[in-house]
Formats: structure tokens, sequence, C-alpha cells
């Protein structure tokens, strides 16, 4: 069984997985735009939750938040399964796929014989289609990967009862029924509406732009507290959760940007489209940080990769996030 | 960041690309295929390094006596006792006693047999330990520059 799944590849699984499950059942929308109306985008750094004794260091929201909250603000209804014994929930999904239903799946990348090896950590909130089966291997549009792939049934399975931090127990997830007709509008400005709060009006001082600068002042501190070596890896950690595939470019920033620029259109505000090169430019300033954070992890240029001097610029891109995300709040 | 900009320094994607979203000369954004960004890919072989060196303490500890094979098979597959217990279905303290060797040894076929799926490999190789651990990630450059 094989169902007509058009693969685009995406920047980011979720965001991807949502546009294209909407783009088959009808609603044609951009990753972009999926990743703007579920309020991907967000910053939080949270050093007393450890992934793999490094803190954690988010640029975007909760697992399964953007498919949720598009759901919600499109009025589409989805269901939403999770299993406790392996085989019935392959049972489920065959039987999905029986009915010619696209299924999206949270699975443990760990498992995935596909994905590159390098990238293979045991990371569980990992979003993908199955759209067919053939024999003993399912049909995947994967979103960060170029093409559709097969995979074996035996690997899917284990990487879908993936174990430990956010386990996706089995979880399986589909559109039940769609609206015939959808006004984007008021879920693009939702969607802004959440994201600006949340980066400017968060009540706790480590989410948002107050997150950026409780990173910079503890990231200054690094070397002393930690030792050049340990201090490194923090950095590295850092640089991987900003820049690794699935972040489409300075932790999401560009991604953003790419939303603002088509919900200016969209509502006809010319005002978005300026924000949206601010934060096209906020996104390169991010991707310098990289630049320079990586070079001190070679042990290099010493002197303008110094940790205050990399501070310096994690508070220059919270300043000009508070400005902009003040802005966009004004703006609605 | 422009579309001609985009990094195209390949390393850890293998076959595969990333998606960058990046400026097309009108100034519209536009999704972009990329091989990999150089500082992206040393921080990936930073985290392959760490796991390196854990993989490499786990054969030490296994060859020394110190430890049970199970020990290796944890640090290749990037498991700490917590990971491994819930993967086995046994509780930490049970894991904890089956990484010592005289506990191991004696071993019940079923739990060896249950071990060995989690790991990936066949029950009668779950006691063969390499020399050095075999990494998806070539680390050689990485660490020229850690020497310099």
């Amino acid at each position: 069984m094989n169902i007509d799944f058009a693969h685009r590849q995406s920047a980011h699984c979720e965001s991807g997985v949502t546009a294209n499950l909407l783009s088959h059942h009808g609603i044609e929308i951009s990753e972009a735009l999926a990743f703007g109306i579920g309020s991907g985008l967000f910053f939080g750094y949270l050093p007393f939750v450890r992934i793999n004794r490094l803190p954690l260091v988010t640029f975007r929201s909760a697992p399964g938040a953007i498919f949720k909250r598009v759901a919600q603000r499109l009025g589409v209804e989805v269901t939403r399964k999770k299993f406790r014994v392996p085989e019935q929930s392959m049972a489920a999904l065959d039987q999905a796929l029986g009915q010619r239903i696209p299924v999206g799946l949270q699975t443990g990348v760990f498992w995935l014989p596909y994905f590159p090896p390098a990238l293979r950590f045991h990371f569980n909130a990992h979003n993908l289609v199955v759209h067919g089966r053939e024999g003993d291997a399912y049909r995947i549009s994967d979103p960060v990967i170029d093409e559709p792939v097969l995979c074996p049934r035996e690997d899917l399975m284990r990487a879908r009862f993936a174990e430990g931090a956010l386990a996706p127990k089995g979880a399986m997830y589909y559109l039940e029924k769609v609206p015939g007709q959808v006004d984007l509008r008021p879920a693009v400005k939702a969607g802004m509406r959440e994201v600006g709060r949340r980066m400017v009006k968060a009540p706790v001082p480590i989410i948002g732009v107050r997150g950026i600068r409780y990173l910079a002042g503890q990231l200054e501190r690094w070397p002393q507290k930690l030792g050049a070596k340990r201090s490194g890896q923090y950095l590295g950690h850092l640089i991987r959760m900003q820049e690794e595939i699935g972040t489409g470019g300075g932790g999401f920033r560009f991604i953003y940007a790419a939303f603002l620029q088509e919900a200016a259109e969209l509502l006809g505000a010319p005002r978005l489209s300026e924000l949206s090169r601010e934060l096209t430019g906020i996104g390169d300033r991010w991707r310098e940080f990289a630049l320079l954070g990586a070079r001190r992890c070679k042990g290099r240029g010493a002197e303008e990769t110094s940790y205050p001097r990399l501070a310096a610029m994690l508070r220059e891109c919270a300043e000009r996030e508070e400005k902009l995300f003040r802005s966009l709040l004004a703006a609605l | 960041m422009k579309r001609e900009d985009v990094p195209q320094d390949a390393a850890i994607f293998g076959q595969w690309h990333g998606i960058c979203y990046a400026l097309d000369d009108e100034g519209r954004y536009v999704l972009t295929p990329s091989a990999g960004w150089d500082p992206a890919n040393v921080a990936n072989l930073q985290a392959w390094e760490v796991i390196a060196e854990e993989i490499r303490e786990a054969i030490e500890a296994v060859r020394s006596g110190t430890a049970s094979p199970l020990a290796f098979h944890m640090a290749r597959c990037q498991m700490d006792v917590g990971l491994l217990a819930s993967y086995a279905h046994l509780p930490r303290w049970r894991v904890r006693r089956h990484l010592r060797p005289a506990v191991y040894a004696r071993l019940k076929p079923e739990l060896r047999a249950r071990y060995a799926r989690v790991f990936g490999v066949a029950p009668e190789h779950l006691d063969q330990i390499p020399d050095m651990p075999q990494l998806p990630v070539a680390l050689d450059e990485y660490r020229e520059d850690q020497a310099q």
C-alpha cells in the first residue's frame, strides 16, 4: 500500500510534518507558516535540566507544541494515540495506512537506520510521516531528509519505543477532520502574539530575552567555574542546539523571519516585512556567535573569542530581540 | 544570510543535506540545501569526542577486569545506567550489579539475550570488545586542532 504523499524537505521536523500533513489534506501552507502559526520560536536556558550532563538550552517551543497549536488555531481535528505494546502500535499504524491516511510518528533518532550516523544521539522527539508500506519496510517522509526513504519495520518499532527523556511511547497522530474553508489570518496573529509575549513578557528570568541575558551572564563565568575543557563542551553544546540540523540557521531566527515575511503579505502589513529584515540581521549575529564560539572550542582566536566577548554578543542579540518583539506586539 | 552564503562544508550529513532559510536576490526567503557548516561540524565532533572518551574508558575497565562487557556496550550506545535500565526493563540496581564482572559471568541466558537485544548484537558477541572505539565520524582532524 502506498499513499500519494508530497515530500517537501524542511528545516525542522515538527513544522515540516505539520505543513506536509496539512497540505496533503488540502490546506496548502509552507513550513515557515506552520512554524509561525504554531508559535515555534522560543528561548530558554534551564541549567537545572541536564542532557548528557549538559545544561538544557532551547531555541524552540516544547516538542509537540507546534503541531498542537496549528491544529487548534486552524480548527483541525486530530487523533493522537500512545501505546504500551509495540505490536499494537504497529497494527494501529497499518490500519491507518490501510485507510489511506498518512500518519505522523514521534520517534527516537538513535534507532533510525537512514539517519546520518553522526547525528544519531538519544533525541526522542523526532517527527516523521509514514505514507506507505512495502513488505517489511515502511515508506517514510522524514522532513529533514532530502527524499522519502524506506525503513525496516523492526527499526521503526524500536524508534517508536525509544526510552529516556521524552520517550514517545509509540505516539502516532493524524488529521481526522479538516474544515473546508480556513482563514489563516487570525491564526497567524494568534501565533505571533504568543511568541511576542513569551519572548518579552515571560514571568521567569530564564525564558525569552531575559533567558538570553541570563545565559550571557552564566557563559561569562563558565571558565572560572568549570575550567577550560568543560566550558568548551558547554559552548559546543550551545552551538549544536543552535545550528545542528533542524533549525534552518541562527537558532530558528531565519525561519521565523521567513514567517514574518509571509505574514506581511497575508495580513497586508508592510511593518512585518521590516521586522523580518531586522530578525534576519539578528539571526546573522547568532551565526557569528556560533562561528566565534566554535573557534573558541578549537582553542583558537584568543582575543576576539574570549568568553566576555561572546557574552557581549548574546547581550546584543537579547537587546535587539527585545526591541523587535515589543514592536511585533505593538504592530498586532 | 544570503542564498549564495549558505555554507557547504560537508562532514556529518553523509549523503543528505540540511535546509537553511536564506534570502534570494529579491530579498525573499528561500529554502536552500546545505551540506553542513564548519562551526556546527566542530560542535558535533566535540560531542563525539566525549562519547569516544567514555568508550575508551569502558574498554579499559573491561580489560582490567573492573567492569563487565555491558559497560562497553552501554558507552557505545550512549547510555547511562538509567537509560539502559529502561531499555532492559530492569531496576537500576540490577543493571549496576550486572556491570560487575563476577555477577555478569553468572548471568542467565535469558538476561544475556535481553541485553544483546537492547544493544543490537548477537548474544554470543556480547563479550567481544574491540581495541578502539568505532565511531561514525573521523575525529583525527578535531584532535589535531585541539593539540595545536
